[in-house]
């Protein structure tokens, strides 16, 4: 396999091709015969006019190919070598320093491969969901892809800045257009949020730029190697730079009091997006802080204060996200919240700063884009039958759809972290990471593991397993193959990261390590010159 | 590069070429249109010619900027600075006269005059892109509102086009009288009114500090404040911005706003260098306020104009911010900042002309409900317009650029406008509140069953919104070659030390 790769040069051009595929195939949408031509009103039911073929067939065949491009990574990607692989760099606007340089490591090499894996099976989770101006869903759901694995591969913060607020548009256009019924309220509070928290890491970003900036010209530097290696700022501007970045990627997570866009976004948006902003988006959050904000900052980040409020919120998260979900009678929104106490493991992981919570942290990241995916699938594909997310209109369908009532159990002991699946790999690494530095925060976290084996359990109990009291549930047909394509490639995910994660560890470890070190080496000089 | 002498009459001449030949022009205009009755035919005839005219005026500055003439300073400049402001000026009086050609059509106005009083205005603006003598500086500031105020009150039949042309009028003549006081000072206190010699004089008798010096400083300040529509000075804008033609509208957002700024750094950096803290706080809180004001009360603002007026309040303060470090790279950015904001500017109200119903002066906010389904691509170019103004990247193209480049000027100073950087982003979140809720209007509501077709939009309309939006997108993708042309365009090039470095103000303390 890697000398095919290399034959056709593959390191050199994968990075760029997989930012323009998505590009291309959303104009070749456009370019697709619309209703409006054809003489169907706008806005009218596409799918049974017979015309909503083209866009989703598109836009799944581009996806493909996008996949199937990016798997090359898996092979080609070399974990033993230390620097930035499959690097592309280009002059952008040299007037102001910026490059558009790419390239990835251990971790956005597993972020990559998440974010095409999942976008695959997105556009087959709206295949009959999305019935109106499907032209225009389907480009945004390519553009929102190439938004994603540029913020995963962007080396240079300008070109990180834009794809970051790039992925925010389509994102918004998707949950207002085609979202629940208060579709406008959570689209507008998710951009407001989102956009509020990462417009002052824009001033940081033109800072720090500016503080690597050429002596002689005068030419700002964006690029991350350089300001990594260069730039060193007083304590008191790197608290606030790290204070600046922190906000971004916290309302992103989402950290504990910066949560309150998702559990709207994530209910009202359509079942793609649900899955999107909850299997990638939350991740290019955590991915910020171990790329950007604590490597760079590491001094602001690890000091007592900080490292104990972030832990300590964290922490707050991983309970408190638990609990809600405990009580929620909806769903959707129960996995909604549930998501927020997953991130906060990822969160106490990176903060805990050991090898093993940081790579635990990692997996849970994984592990959560396909867990937590897939019950927003099942969530989509149930609410297309029965048109209601509540937990208390359903009971006893596992007689009626045995194979649904199969995957939604398969899926929420995932999601538990029972042992076996890819959920408890992730967070009992984190938990044994964390239990070394801070073990009173690690047992307090444990907790939230029961917690979240009370939630699930007891709502799949009320949905697939009581009586089947209610008439209309008696007639709910099964999954069909579509859907159990869609599923099939996430339960097997489950099973193998569970049973034999190795593999994406290895490919990580490097990454994680250098993480680790590095940090600890610069917030240690960092004390040391003081 | 040649270097003209401005004390020979015929150098002279050539030094204000395009704007003689713009004045020239628009007289000759001005006669053919007053030879034939107002007709919309002949309204339509003198608007192509009005264009035309801008074209050719447009074409021998482009000529002047490749020529690169230099002049010792004298009472006007012949710098890049200038010809590049003109570029803007006469890139907005384009898209104004086509604007206005089509929006008058629509409106039952005939008067072939309006299109002569724009170009007017425009020589006007040009003459104060040159003005290096505070004198030339009124002269102009006069030549460009007296035309505006009477094209402020174009509709005749309309009673808010009229309250809105008085109230500009009233305190437009107030704030010339401020800017004329203002001027009266600073020549007491130096004996000059040429920008060059009061700078030498104030550093060279130490006036920094002078009651007499100071009060002219604030006058012009507040001259300029309200020309450019600053909070406290900006009461009459969202008036005067409903009620005019919208055609004008744009023109006065955009390119009276261009012209006032240009004369406003140029006087400030090339006369006021060295008691930069002076003025400094002064200018700063302007910038603050007018950027908190403009956006927190855009965000109640249901009509589409009156939105776009607070809108360009808030982007006052944006350029203000621009200003006030006092730097040369301040001077491009802004310059390119304009350049961004007249294509949003003439986009957005492009949109709001195809849009106007005959006989209604006005779009509300909610007319603009479900355009998606009705007119996708009008939808979409307002959409990337808005987020042009919101300053978004890629798909906000050229507007998040135009941003960029103030936000690196403000911090790249020997003084940087950190906190300046801060509230920018910050209001910058605050208006996404506004323009967002345009593009959520045109995109999830439904359409308004009852209301009436919309007429078919005019073709210069479309003419310029195609324009705008892909000079948006590409200029978000690709500034460079803007870039380059914008950051030769700083003004008073011949002593670049003397602006770049203004002294801190432990310096000065001492």
């Amino acid at each position: 396999m890697n000398e095919f790769l290399s034959s056709i040069g593959y390191m050199s051009w994968v990075l760029p091709a997989l930012l323009a595929i998505p590009v291309l195939g959303a104009a070749l949408i456009w370019l697709s015969p619309t209703p409006r031509r054809r003489g169907v009103t706008p806005g009218a039911d596409e799918i049974a006019a017979g015309l909503a073929n083209g866009p989703r067939w598109i836009a799944f065949l581009v996806l493909l190919v996008e996949f199937i491009v990016s798997i090359g990574l898996w092979w080609a990607f070399d974990p033993g070598v230390a620097r930035w692989q499959a690097a592309f760099d280009m002059s952008w606007i040299p007037m102001w320093g910026v490059r558009f340089t790419v390239g990835i490591d251990g971790i956005a090499l597993m972020m990559i491969l998440l974010t095409t894996s999942i976008m695959v099976l997105s556009v087959l989770g709206s295949w009959t969901g999305i019935r109106t101006r499907t032209h225009a869903y389907y480009s945004l759901m390519l553009i929102l892809t190439s938004g994603m694995l540029g913020v995963f591969m962007a080396l240079d913060l300008f070109l990180f800045y834009v794809m970051w607020e790039v992925m925010l548009v389509p994102m918004y256009f998707i949950v207002g257009i085609w979202g629940g019924e208060r579709r406008i309220y959570a689209s507008v509070k998710f951009f407001i949020f989102t956009m509020a928290g990462s417009l002052l890491m824009l001033v940081a970003i033109v800072y720090l730029g500016l503080a690597a900036a050429d002596v002689r010209t005068g030419i700002p530097n964006f690029s991350y190697d350089y300001i990594l290696q260069t730039v060193r700022v007083t304590p008191t501007a790197a608290l606030w730079l790290f204070g600046a970045f922190f906000l971004a990627f916290a309302v992103k997570v989402p950290m504990f009091p910066f949560h309150t866009w998702l559990p709207d976004a994530h209910v009202e948006a359509p079942t793609a997006g649900s899955v999107v902003l909850a299997g990638i988006m939350l991740k290019l959050g955590t991915f910020g802080f171990l790329r950007l904000a604590v490597p760079l900052f590491p001094e602001a980040a690890m000091r007592g204060d900080v490292r104990a409020v972030i832990l300590g919120l964290a922490v707050i998260g991983i309970l408190y996200g638990a609990l809600v979900s405990l009580v929620q009678p909806d769903f959707k929104k129960l996995v909604a919240y549930s998501s927020v106490s997953h991130l906060g493991f990822v969160m106490l992981g990176i903060f805990a700063l050991t090898v093993q919570s940081v790579q635990g942290s990692l997996l849970v990241m994984i592990n959560h884009g396909i867990s937590t995916g897939a019950l927003f699938f099942l969530i989509g594909m149930i609410y297309e039958r029965r048109h209601t997310r509540m937990i208390e209109a359903y009971g006893g369908i596992a007689r009626v759809v045995p194979l649904f009532a199969t995957l939604l159990t398969i899926v929420s002991l995932s999601s538990i972290g029972v042992p076996g699946t890819n959920g408890f790999v992730g967070e009992f690494l984190v938990l044994l990471g964390s239990f070394r530095t801070h073990p009173v925060l690690s047992v307090i976290s444990a907790t939230a593991v029961i917690f979240a084996a009370a939630y699930l359990l007891w709502a799949i109990q009320r949905i697939l397993f009581n009586a089947l009291d209610k008439p209309e549930n008696e007639h709910i047909p099964d999954l069909n193959r579509r859907e159990l394509a869609i599923m099939v490639p996430l339960i097997a995910g489950i099973i193998w990261l569970g049973v034999y994660p190795a593999p994406v560890l290895r490919r990580m470890e490097g990454a994680a390590t250098r993480f680790v070190q590095q940090v600890e080496t610069r917030a240690f000089r960092a004390v040391a010159e003081r | 590069m040649e270097t003209l002498d401005l004390k020979v009459p015929l150098q002279l001449t050539i030094a204000l070429g395009p704007d003689l030949l713009l004045m020239g022009g628009a007289m000759i205009l001005l006669l053919w249109s007053a030879w034939r009755p107002d007709s919309a035919k002949h309204q339509r005839a003198v608007a192509i010619g009005s264009i035309v005219l801008t074209i050719i005026t447009g074409t021998v500055t482009w000529w002047y900027l490749i020529k690169g003439y230099t002049a010792a300073p004298g009472p006007i400049a012949v710098d890049n600075f200038r010809w590049m402001a003109d570029l803007v000026i006469l890139i907005g009086t384009g898209f104004a006269i086509a604007l206005a050609r089509d929006d008058n059509d629509r409106q039952g106005i005939g008067v072939a005059e309006s299109h002569v009083l724009i170009l007017l205005a425009s020589s006007g603006m040009m003459l104060l892109a040159a003005a290096r003598d505070l004198m030339i500086v009124f002269l102009a500031v006069e030549l460009m509102s007296v035309a505006v105020y009477a094209l402020a009150g174009l509709n005749r039949r309309s009673i808010r086009a009229a309250e809105g042309a008085l109230k500009y009028f009233l305190l437009g003549a107030f704030s010339s009288a401020f800017l004329l006081y203002g001027i009266a000072l600073i020549y007491g206190a130096t004996g000059s009114t040429n920008l060059a010699l009061v700078a030498e004089r104030m550093s060279a008798t130490a006036l920094g500090t002078s009651p007499l010096m100071l009060a002219g400083i604030a006058f012009l300040l507040v001259g300029f404040g309200f020309k450019v529509a600053t909070v406290p000075f900006h009461m009459w804008a969202p008036d005067v911005y409903d009620g005019a033609p919208s055609a004008i509208t744009a023109y006065m957002a955009a390119t009276v706003k261009a012209a006032a700024f240009v004369a406003f750094i140029r006087v400030w950096l090339e006369a006021f260098p060295d008691v930069y803290t002076v003025w400094h706080s002064a200018v700063a809180g302007l910038a603050i306020a007018t950027m908190i004001v403009g956006n927190a009360i855009g965000l109640v603002q249901r009509n589409l104009k009156r939105l776009l007026a607070y809108s360009s309040i808030g982007h006052a303060g944006y350029l203000l911010v621009a200003i006030a470090p006092a730097t040369l790279r301040g001077g491009s950015a802004m310059l390119f900042y304009l350049f961004v904001y007249t294509l949003s500017t003439f986009g957005a109200f492009a949109v709001i002309v195809a849009m106007t119903r005959p006989g209604r002066g006005t779009v509300m906010v909610d007319e603009l409900s479900g355009l998606w389904a009705v007119r996708p691509w009008l939808a979409v170019a307002m959409a990337v317009i808005m987020l042009s103004l919101l300053g978004f990247p890629i798909f906000g193209g050229a507007g998040f650029v135009a941003k960029w480049y103030v936000l690196q000027a403000a911090l790249q100073a020997r003084m940087p406008q950190t906190a300046l950087a801060v509230v920018l982003v910050l209001t910058t979140v605050v208006s996404a509140g506004y323009y967002l809720y345009v593009i959520l209007v045109m995109f999830m509501r439904p359409p308004n069953p009852d209301a009436a077709a919309l007429p078919a939009t005019p073709p210069l309309t479309r003419l310029v919104l195609a324009v705008t939006v892909i000079g948006i997108l590409v200029i978000g993708v690709y500034p460079n070659w803007f870039q380059r042309v914008a950051s030769k365009g700083v003004p008073r090039r011949e002593s670049i030390s003397a602006i770049g470095m203004p002294p801190t103000p432990a310096a000065s303390a001492r």
